[in-house]
């Protein structure tokens, strides 16, 4: 550990804002806070606003696990594990059940998240209206008055084109009937895990500035129409790993010729299956 | 237009002594008229004669300096100027409709038109995607629009379509007032004629309301049942279409009807 950082990276005082915003946060289920974002030692895009959070709220006895695209082993994923065992000397894991903070790209964990975990979400596009109105005085009064129904065009214009909702990630989600919120770019396939999850969800936007957050046992949906309702993606197969066909699989092309395998997109819970079903 | 609609059902809408400056310029001053059910009101005048100031301040989109903006709703008369945001944008959304002289700035361009018309059912709440395509449909043939562009963008629409399907947008969740700011100006005139045509029917079969802000007297004397004609942001003359333009009394309206090129 180096010493001429403080623990975590950050000062005492950026913590101290960043985790008043997570309060916040909190507190609005699903609203954007706005936050003095610091410089992180690594560009916008690679998660600058999911470190601060785990830094704000990250302690000596923590463990901390970070996947990227569900994987705990591709370059993002270990250079943040690195950044944390250098500046805070913390316990890396890669098991989800031990783990006390995750910090996250794409996905959450197959293995269901417990009580006392953190989730911390790293944010690239924090408003779901921002495809409707980019003006943002705009978003922040249809915010206010609640005046969500144009979000829907989103997934009317997905029908009329694909017969069916095609948005598969990043897919908008009412918290606690009030605020509209992005899920970050996780797949829809984990939206169901959002809701009522007994862990707490923070969502950090390093680029943007802003914090949000849900608290555990929360109600979130997913947005549908009544006669499209909202729908999980199928795979025809199981992974050609760990034969799960529970969990969320990875399309591989595996030679020129195109041979295409389903791999499970989280690795821990492909490597503990695997381990399960063969002793 | 023929027959004068009957006045007898209470307003709309009515303006009262509605003022509206820009710093110590004066955008439109002491304007007062009603909006009865049915009836089209033509705002005519030079530009910069206070126009569309006088339509934004209806629409809510200026805040008067002065004066009230008062809208018949399910609770009695409301008054813009007096209730709180949320509850204008409310009685905004619902009772009005705003088609913008260019349609890029009343349309999603990115959005394939079947989504433009929908955008307003699915923010009044309509979540059935069945009836809000079926409405889509409707909406397109009575705009003479051909329904089978309903996924097309309308960037690749003509001019005069654009404007019909902002009709069509504006028309979809049934407001009692439509407001129009110059909608037929930069169309040529044979596509004017068409937009003139569909919106006079419009009118008769929905019995709608409409505010037309222009400054092309033939499109006033088509559509309109009564005229207001506006100088340097105030009423300077108003009265049946007809009358103002086959006998204006002012300097000024007979100066404007007489700059009328005739072919």
């Amino acid at each position: 550990m180096t010493v001429s950082y403080n623990f975590a990276y950050l000062d005492e005082q950026s913590k101290k804002m960043i985790r008043r915003a997570i309060l916040k946060a909190l507190a609005i289920p699903g609203f954007q806070v706005p936050f003095g974002g610091r410089e992180m030692p690594l560009p916008y895009g690679w998660g600058t606003g999911g470190i601060q959070l785990t830094a704000s709220v990250i302690g000596p006895d923590d463990r901390l696990k970070v996947i990227d695209q569900g994987s705990d082993d591709t370059v993002n994923a270990i250079s943040i594990k690195q950044f944390f065992r250098k500046t805070a000397g913390i316990a890396i894991t890669e098991d989800t059940e031990t783990a006390t903070i995750i910090q996250t790209r794409h996905r959450i964990p197959e293995t269901p998240l417990k009580k006392g975990q953190i989730m911390v979400f790293q944010v690239p596009i924090p408003e779901p209206l921002q495809f409707i109105e980019p003006k943002r005085p705009q978003t922040l009064k249809m915010h206010g008055y609640e005046e969500y129904g144009s979000m829907h065009v989103k997934l009317y214009e997905d029908i009329a084109r694909f017969g069916r909702i095609a948005t598969a990630f990043d897919y908008p989600v009412r918290v606690h009937q009030r605020y509209l919120m992005s899920p970050s770019p996780i797949p829809k396939y984990d939206n169901p895990k959002l809701h009522r999850s007994p862990a707490v969800l923070l969502f950090g936007a390093g680029r943007e500035k802003r914090i949000y957050a849900v608290p555990p046992y929360t109600d979130v949906v997913s947005l549908d129409f009544e006669d499209y309702p909202f729908e999980l993606e199928q795979w025809e197969g199981a992974c050609a790993v760990c034969g799960s066909t529970q969990s969320f699989l990875d399309e591989i092309i595996t030679d020129d010729t195109g041979t295409r395998v389903l791999i499970c997109s989280d690795t821990e819970f492909c490597r503990k299956n695997a381990g399960r079903s063969r002793p | 237009m023929t027959s004068a609609p009957d006045l007898s059902p209470p307003p709309l809408l009515k303006v009262a002594h509605l003022c509206k400056f820009f710093g110590r310029h004066m955008g439109c001053h002491d304007i007062s008229f009603e909006v009865c059910p049915g009836e089209v009101i033509g705002v005519v005048g030079e530009s910069g004669s206070g126009k569309s100031t006088l339509l934004n301040c209806i629409a809510g989109r200026l805040r008067p300096s002065n004066g009230s903006v008062c809208f018949k709703t399910p609770d009695g008369m409301e008054d813009l100027c007096r209730c709180d945001e949320a509850r204008m944008r409310r009685i905004i959304r619902t009772r009005t409709g705003y088609v913008t002289q260019h349609a890029a700035q009343g349309l999603k361009m990115h959005i394939s038109a079947g989504g433009n018309i929908g955008e307003k059912l699915m923010a009044a709440g309509t979540r059935h995607y069945g009836k809000i395509r079926d409405a889509a449909l409707m909406w397109l043939d009575k705009v003479e629009i051909d329904p089978g562009r309903i996924d097309d963008l309308p960037s690749t629409f003509s001019g005069g379509m654009q404007q019909r399907l902002q009709i069509a947008a504006n028309l979809v969740t049934a407001p009692e007032i439509l407001l129009m700011d110059e909608p037929t100006s930069g169309l040529d005139v044979s596509v004017q004629a068409r937009l003139i045509d569909v919106l006079r029917k419009l009118v008769f079969s929905l019995n709608l309301s409409m505010i037309l802000v222009t400054h092309d007297l033939a499109v006033a004397r088509l559509l309109c049942h009564r005229l207001y004609v506006m100088k340097q942001g105030e009423v300077v003359e108003s009265g049946l279409s007809d009358q103002i333009l086959d006998d204006p009394r002012k300097p000024y309206t007979q100066l404007l009807v007489s700059s009328v090129l005739k072919p």
